[in-house]
């Protein structure tokens, strides 16, 4: 019921604004309508994001049962480059490196964090809409059977730390062709929700923390340690990024698979008071 | 690749042998007075194999000097040199980069046939290193398109060494267009530590390191040339700035890992031949040592013990041999660590096996220090 007093205030408040002249003259962004596919509330089990141990050595993450109870929105393509390039000419993010062609049928790539997220706060204020990156349980939610579960599978092997750091190349370089070069939006399909790409060779930023994590013997977290230096990027398999790293293979590890490319989606909450107030004031403002 | 089961007949080979061997010296400075009848001496043609594999060959010769035969055909072709599809118009011997390793024995004869097939533009040869007189060989091998040519050349050092093309006025830009390669000379007896007691391989990886300049285009992308003749002004313009726009292993950023990680157990012993034709450079493995290198990668010399980074100067090859003790993924890098992660030069090696608590051990996992 808590909930519920906002969504109705939200809804009151919206209905008011929609005779308002501002929210009917067109957007100066030259943004085309952004095509967004709902994800109807639900109930899904989720692989815990982060590193596990338990009594000193790496387990896979536990599961956990994750419930969403409003309907979200989410960006049925990743953001193009063009739409990127239209939030760097207008001042509110920063110029790529090296510019690729400001396509409007590429995905932009090479974007970090703090690109991602100057994006969303930019696509908010232009558009007068609440948009904001996903977090990893809302994007692995969206991705349904195109996610990868990096579980695994192993027993706990206490005699041998290397057969856990053998098995996650094995898992990661197997499901790669290692073609990085991006692919116009589209390419890799769609998924059983509607949404494009998920999973290709572009990896999208979440907003979730790198998580460390001791589990008891019965899955229990017992103690945890949470770094937002580092968030998640989500893709062919979870990446973890530290937020000012735009391209992860130099940002990686020695010794690791890193992600192809780094790009975003984003999530369009409902309508709520915050929302059209800030996109007034923006307006108003700017 | 060579097996185990090779190897370790190489040994075996080798042990009933070594007492012959030490009259090599005298037997080459011998040969070298008196003309030898070439046409009684065996002949054995070797197919060459792409990097980082190299063709079957014994550690330890069996019998007297031969005739080796090998044949490069030179291939102008677009190549592929990073994972965003960067292209390079590249020169090469047998179509990859780096060139193919050709293995022989001390007191062998290498002889080469470089086609240089009428699809091509440029005219080719090869400096061999290894080899003594007439650049190389670089004098006896000129071919057009069109062309080809035989050179044989006496191998009369054992040691790992840079071959690349060196046709008149354009050599460097030959050279890092692709066109380098590596020949193995090896003692009759095989390879040997500082006392003299064999030392020999399981496994041996040949990784060939170049640094491309690929010019980029007024929004800072890399360009794309539609052919070699194209490519020529900007890059040698690029090329004068000593600053490589990458720096790879087996020609391509990411060669070696991944599914083409090299591969190898705990126990083996593996051979690592490093070759740079045109720029130094410093192999490293992390997480592991070279227990015995030829730095310089000349065999007559004893094997420096115990590296953590060996130094290979430009235009040479140089040659570790480590032993793995510890399974997991190991990092073979150029130890200029911008090279290694931003240009392109890392390499991995998978290595199955058990762990060994007495090397290494996990003493407390990491926890919050305040449960410490």
């Amino acid at each position: 019921m808590r909930l519920m007093i906002p969504a109705m205030v939200a809804t009151t408040v919206a209905l008011m604004l929609a005779a308002s002249p501002f929210l009917h003259r067109p957007a100066s962004t030259g943004l085309a309508p952004v095509p967004t596919v709902p994800l109807d509330a639900g109930s899904f089990d989720f692989r815990l994001p982060g590193e596990y141990l338990e009594a000193d050595w790496p387990v896979d993450a536990p599961k956990r049962k994750v419930t969403f109870r409003r309907r979200f929105e989410m960006m049925q393509y990743q953001v193009s480059a063009g739409d990127y390039a239209r939030c760097v000419v207008q001042g509110a993010c920063e110029a790529l490196e090296g510019s690729a062609a400001a396509s409007a049928k590429l995905p932009v790539t090479g974007v970090s964090y703090r690109d991602a997220t100057a994006y969303a706060a930019w696509l908010s204020a232009s558009t007068g809409e609440n948009w904001r990156l996903p977090t990893d349980e809302e994007w692995a939610f969206a991705a349904a059977e195109r996610l990868h579960d990096d579980a695994l599978g192993l027993p706990r092997n206490t005699a041998n730390p290397a057969e856990r750091w053998l098995a996650r190349y094995r898992a990661e370089a197997g499901a790669a062709t290692r073609d990085a070069e991006p692919k116009p939006l589209g390419h890799f399909g769609l998924n059983s929700k509607g949404l494009a790409d998920l999973a290709g060779n572009v990896w999208e930023w979440t907003t979730t923390c790198y998580m460390r994590a001791t589990v008891s013997e019965n899955g229990e977290v017992v103690d945890s340690n949470e770094n937002c230096g580092v968030r998640v990027v989500a893709g062919r398999h979870r990446g973890y990024i530290s937020t000012f790293v735009r391209d992860g293979r130099s940002g990686g590890c020695a010794a690791g698979l890193p992600p192809d490319n780094l790009g975003i989606r984003l999530v369009r909450e409902q309508p709520s008071i915050i929302g059209y107030v800030r996109g007034m004031w923006a307006r108003t403002m700017g | 690749m060579l097996t185990r089961r090779e190897a370790l007949l190489g040994t075996v080979t080798g042990a009933a042998t070594a007492a012959l061997m030490t009259a090599i010296p005298a037997a080459r400075a011998a040969a070298e007075a008196q003309p030898v009848d070439m046409a009684k001496l065996p002949r054995e043609r070797v197919e060459l194999v792409a990097p980082p594999f190299v063709h079957a060959h014994r550690q330890v010769a069996t019998g007297g000097p031969k005739v080796v035969e090998f044949q490069l055909t030179v291939k102008e072709q677009p190549m592929v040199i990073d994972d965003d599809g960067t292209t390079m118009q590249a020169m090469t011997f047998n179509g990859s980069i780096p060139a193919p390793m050709m293995i022989v024995h001390e007191g062998d004869y290498l002889e080469l046939t470089l086609v240089n097939p009428e699809t091509n533009e440029m005219p080719h040869n090869v400096d061999f290193h290894a080899a003594t007189g007439a650049l190389g060989g670089a004098k006896l091998l000129d071919v057009n398109p069109g062309e080809q040519a035989t050179m044989r050349f006496k191998a009369t050092r054992a040691g790992t060494f840079v071959y690349h093309c060196a046709p008149a006025g354009m050599i460097p830009w030959h050279v890092v267009a692709g066109m380098s390669g590596t020949v193995m000379v090896l003692p009759r007896d095989g390879l040997k530590d500082e006392t003299g007691k064999p030392l020999r391989y399981d496994r041996i990886y040949y990784v060939g390191e170049n640094e491309f300049y690929i010019p980029r285009d007024e929004n800072g992308n890399f360009k794309n040339f539609e052919s070699l003749g194209q490519s020529y002004d900007e890059t040698l313009k690029l090329m004068r700035g000593l600053i490589p726009t990458h720096v790879v292993f087996n020609g391509k950023v990411g060669a070696l890992t991944g599914d083409n990680a090299m591969k190898a157990n705990v126990g083996e012993t593996v051979l690592f031949v490093h070759s740079q034709a045109n720029r130094d450079t410093r192999p490293h493995i992390i997480g592991g040592h070279g227990d015995y290198v030829w730095e310089q990668g000349k065999f007559a010399n004893p094997p420096a013990k115990d590296l953590e980074t060996w130094f290979v100067r430009g235009g040479s090859a140089g040659a570790a041999l480590y032993t793995f003790l510890q399974p997991g993924i190991y990092a073979y890098v150029n130890h200029n660590l911008i090279e290694a992660a931003e240009l392109g030069a890392t390499a991995h090696i998978m290595v199955d096996g058990e762990w060994n608590d007495d090397l290494m051990t996990q003493v407390r996992a990491p926890a919050l220090i305040a449960s410490y």
